[in-house]
């Protein structure tokens, strides 16, 4: 008996937790342009999940495209389409692997940092602190938080992809030496602007819209301790990890299905 | 970190993630260069189309001279009717033959334009009348067993 109590009081919490989340999320949403008044806070928080998300961003899409360059030029070869290799790059980094991992990297990066400076100004009753001078504190510290890491999401993931087709290219065509011409030529003829692009970028934007909004309600929901503030940093990563990838398979089979 | 400092560095993230995005759409992705310009429709009918997609190439000696815009079904000939958007700058005689070619043994599927010798040219909306299916691989393997299998009589009972 106590398995299947233990089972119903799971998925009230989860459900609680749920409802919780998206009321939150609307308070979010209604508070941004009380935040908005004073861009300098989402500025700010631009540069801390954004500018310094560049390096490792870069870094990781330039060696994930140098390997896919190397593994697509050994499968590739194979079947004597070697000029097919700028297709393969652009096509999985554009459609797939620009935003999964650039999301992925995001949650890690700067998700956790907005759990954890979130969870620790509750913890230390700043929080409250804003509310007694009645300075709306979802207005003031989460909302900026979360439009920035919104705005900065997309261009990451662009970046990856950009760097990623570099990768691609240093390996394929500097280093093995396909021919440079199929490597674009190909890559131009196959990869549509609005169905291959423009839905990667679309796919962005839901990420970016996910991991912000679990980073900073982990954080707003984190209990006042310091094990509490570090149990909400790990679940943040968890849980944006997999919201990721379970609204990616959502999403492909909606945009690249037929 | 002051905030003006801040706002820089804002700044040229903004500028390097466009300019990123604006590298995979030119670049990467088709929207820079081989537009048509002010395209023209032309349709064609054929018996098969194979493995052909909407916003194949069409091409002539080569070179890509129009995209597939729609492909449906006839449902009167149980023809597919493709409709094709042609480059303005080319305009093909009225006997131009039509046929569905592969790049390489399996590449993607275009539609090959030769074209005729008449005076009159294809007008927009007009339909080309001369064309040839796909070659279905398929069929061309069970024509040549057939044929293999009709010749030797030891065989005959696979």
């Amino acid at each position: 008996m106590s398995v299947l109590q233990g089972i119903g009081a799971r998925t009230t919490a989860a459900v609680w937790h749920l409802g919780f989340a998206t009321r939150f999320f609307v308070a979010v949403l209604l508070a941004s342009g009380t935040s908005f008044r004073r861009i300098h806070l989402t500025l700010r928080e631009v540069y801390f999940s954004g500018v310094l998300s560049l390096v490792i961003i870069m870094v990781s899409g330039l060696f994930v495209g140098m390997v896919l360059g190397l593994q697509g030029y050994d499968t590739l070869a194979r079947y004597g389409s070697e000029e097919a290799l700028g297709v393969l790059v652009a096509l999985s980094l554009v459609r797939e692997l620009g935003p999964v991992v650039a999301g992925l990297l995001f949650a890690s990066r700067a998700g956790s940092a907005i759990t954890a400076e979130i969870g620790l100004m509750k913890a230390t009753e700043q929080l409250d602190a804003m509310d007694m001078m009645a300075v709306n504190p979802i207005a003031r510290v989460v909302a900026p938080r979360f439009w920035g890491g919104v705005i900065s999401m997309p261009l990451l993931a662009a970046l990856f992809s950009a760097m990623g087709v570099l990768g691609g290219y240093i390996v394929g065509v500097v280093l093995i030496g396909t021919d440079t011409g199929s490597f674009w030529g190909q890559m131009q003829a196959s990869v549509d602007f609005k169905r291959d692009i423009l839905n990667g970028v679309v796919k962005s934007v839901v990420f970016g819209v996910a991991v912000s909004w679990v980073a900073v309600f982990e954080g707003y929901d984190s209990d006042a301790t310091a094990e509490g503030v570090s149990r909400a940093t790990t679940r943040t990563v968890v849980t944006s990890s997999l919201a990721i990838l379970g609204l990616d398979f959502i999403l492909t089979s909606l945009m690249f299905r037929g | 970190m002051k905030r003006t400092t801040i706002d820089i560095w804002v700044g040229i993230f903004v500028v390097i993630g466009f300019g990123a995005l604006l590298f995979l759409a030119m670049r990467v992705g088709n929207l820079g260069g081989s537009k048509l310009r002010d395209p023209y429709e032309l349709q064609a009918k054929f018996d098969n189309i194979g493995g052909l997609k909407v916003r194949a190439p069409v091409k002539s000696a080569g070179v890509v001279v129009g995209r597939v815009e729609k492909i449906v079904l006839d449902s009167q000939t149980y023809q597919a009717n493709v409709t094709m958007q042609m480059d303005a700058r080319y305009a093909f005689p009225q006997d131009t033959f039509a046929t569905i070619n592969t790049s390489g043994l399996l590449g993607e599927q275009y539609i090959g334009l030769e074209p005729g010798g008449d005076e009159k040219t294809l007008a927009a909306g007009e339909v080309i009348k001369k064309t040839q299916s796909a070659v279905v691989l398929e069929k061309l393997i069970s024509q040549f067993m057939f044929s293999t299998a009709e010749g030797s009589s030891v065989k005959a009972g696979n």
